[in-house]
C-alpha cells in the first residue's frame, strides 16, 4: 500500500497509545521503593537538625530550660521518634556514601582514584569525625 | 528436540483496540536463543502481523529494546532459558507513546540528542593541511564509557522522572553531551551548558539511578549526570562571581 506522508502526519498518529505513570510507580519495583525511602530520609535528616537547635537552645536557657528539654526527650513517642530517626539517618548517610563515587571523580596526579577507595574514603572520614567527637565529648 | 516457552506479547492494532492486549505463542528455544529469536520465529511462522524494532541482533543497532517481563532489555541480549520454565511476558518499552504491538514513538528522543550537539564542535576548524586531531590514551579514557552509547532508549523506559515528566532531556542525551564535553578535541561544552543547566536539564534528575542499571553498554549515565551537575555548580559560581567582562 502506498502511504504519502505530508508534515509530521501519519495514518495513525492520532492513535498513539499514551500512558501515565500511575500514582503509585514507586511501588512497582523494589529500587523505586528504595529511592522513595532515601529521598524521604531528609524529613528525618531535618528532624535531627530540628532537634539539635532546641537542644542548643536549652542549654543556652539555662539549667532549668535544659532539665525541661531532657524530661521532653524522655517521653515514649520521642524517643521512639528519634530511634526511627537514627535508622533513617543512617539510611540516608549509607546511601549517600554508595552515590558518591558515582558522582566524583578523584584524581591524584593522572590516575583516576578507584570507585571503592572513594567509598572507603567516606567510611574513613566518618569513623575519623565520630572518634574526634567521642573524645571531644568525652572530656566535657 | 528442544524445550518450548510461552511468549506472552503485547499487542497493540489501533484501528482495533484501543488497549494493548496480550497474545500467546508457544516457541521453541535452546540455551542460545535470544528473546528476539523467539519474537521472529513468531512473525516468521506463527503470526505474520506481529510487529517490533530489531536490525542487527548483536547488541550493537540499539534498536530491539522491549520491556520483558517488566525490566527494559535489548531482546538481543536477553536469553529465553534464563526466564525458564516461563512464560516471559514482552512489552513495548515505557514511558514512550506505543505506535503499534511492540513498536514506540522515538522522536521525542532524536529531538532531544540533536539539542546536545552530539558531535565535536569547533570554533575554527584546523585545516586538513595541518593533519588529524590526535589524543592520547588517557584523553581517549576521559569520554570513552560515555561514547558506548547505542541510543536503545532503555534508560528513558527505567527513569521514573521521564515517566512523569517527558520534558526532561533525559539520561542518554547527557550522557552523550559528557561524551563530547569531555573530549579535548571539542570545544561545544558552553552550547551544551545552555540546553543542559534549564530546568528541563540536569536538575530534573533525582539520581534514582535504574538508568545505570538498565544500560547494556554500561555507560552509567546517571555517573555522567552527577558529574555534571557539579561542573553545572561551579560554573555558574564561577559567572556569580567573575561575569564576563567584569
Amino acid at each position: 500500500m502506498e502511504q504519502t506522508h505530508t508534515g509530521s502526519y501519519t495514518p495513525y498518529h492520532p492513535r498513539w497509545l499514551r500512558r501515565r505513570l500511575s500514582t503509585y510507580w514507586w511501588l512497582e519495583k523494589p529500587a523505586y521503593l528504595w529511592f522513595m525511602l532515601r529521598e524521604g530520609s531528609c524529613m528525618f535528616v531535618a528532624w535531627f537538625t530540628l532537634y539539635l537547635l532546641w537542644l542548643l537552645d536549652a542549654v543556652l536557657e539555662g539549667p532549668l530550660a535544659y532539665e525541661l528539654f531532657l524530661a521532653w526527650s524522655g517521653t515514649p513517642w520521642v524517643v521512639a521518634l528519634n530511634v526511627v530517626t537514627l535508622g533513617f539517618v543512617v539510611f540516608h548517610a549509607v546511601t549517600f556514601f554508595q552515590a558518591a563515587p558515582q558522582a566524583m571523580v578523584v584524581r591524584l596526579g593522572r590516575r583516576r582514584v578507584p570507585p571503592g577507595a572513594v567509598l572507603a574514603g567516606h567510611y574513613v572520614a566518618w569513623a575519623a569525625a565520630s572518634v574526634v567527637l567521642w573524645v571531644l565529648l568525652r572530656g566535657a | 528436540m528442544s524445550d518450548h516457552i510461552t511468549l506472552q506479547i503485547a499487542r497493540y492494532r489501533p484501528e482495533q483496540e484501543s488497549e494493548p492486549t496480550f497474545n500467546e505463542y508457544e516457541v521453541p528455544y535452546t540455551k542460545e536463543s535470544a528473546v528476539l529469536d523467539g519474537l521472529n520465529y513468531v512473525k516468521d511462522r506463527l503470526d505474520g502481523t506481529l510487529v517490533y524494532r530489531w536490525s542487527c541482533r548483536m547488541g550493537i543497532c540499539g534498536s530491539c529494546g522491549m520491556s520483558v517481563n517488566g525490566e527494559p532489555k535489548l531482546t538481543c541480549a536477553t536469553f529465553l532459558a534464563d526466564y525458564a520454565p516461563g512464560p516471559v511476558r514482552v512489552e513495548p518499552l515505557r514511558n514512550f507513546p506505543i505506535i503499534r504491538d511492540l513498536i514506540v514513538d522515538i522522536g521525542d528522543f532524536m529531538r532531544k540528542l540533536v539539542r546536545v550537539k552530539p558531535w565535536i564542535v569547533r570554533e575554527v576548524d584546523k585545516p586538513l593541511s595541518e593533519g588529524e586531531y590526535r589524543q592520547t590514551p588517557e584523553q581517549l579514557d576521559e569520554y570513552k564509557q560515555f561514547s558506548m552509547c547505542i541510543n536503545c532508549m532503555l534508560c528513558y523506559s527505567a527513569c521514573p522522572i521521564y515517566g512523569l515528566d517527558p520534558k526532561f532531556i533525559g539520561p542518554a542525551a547527557i550522557a552523550l553531551a559528557q561524551r563530547y564535553n569531555l573530549d579535548n578535541r571539542d570545544e561545544g561544552a558552553g552550547d551544551r551548558m545552555e540546553v543542559l543547566s534549564e530546568y528541563d536539564g540536569i536538575w530534573g534528575c533525582t539520581f534514582v539511578g535504574e538508568c545505570t542499571k538498565v544500560c547494556p553498554k554500561h555507560v552509567d549515565p546517571a555517573g555522567a549526570i552527577q558529574r555534571y551537575k557539579l561542573t553545572a555548580a561551579l560554573e555558574s559560581m564561577k559567572s556569580f562571581f567573575a561575569p564576563r567582562g567584569a
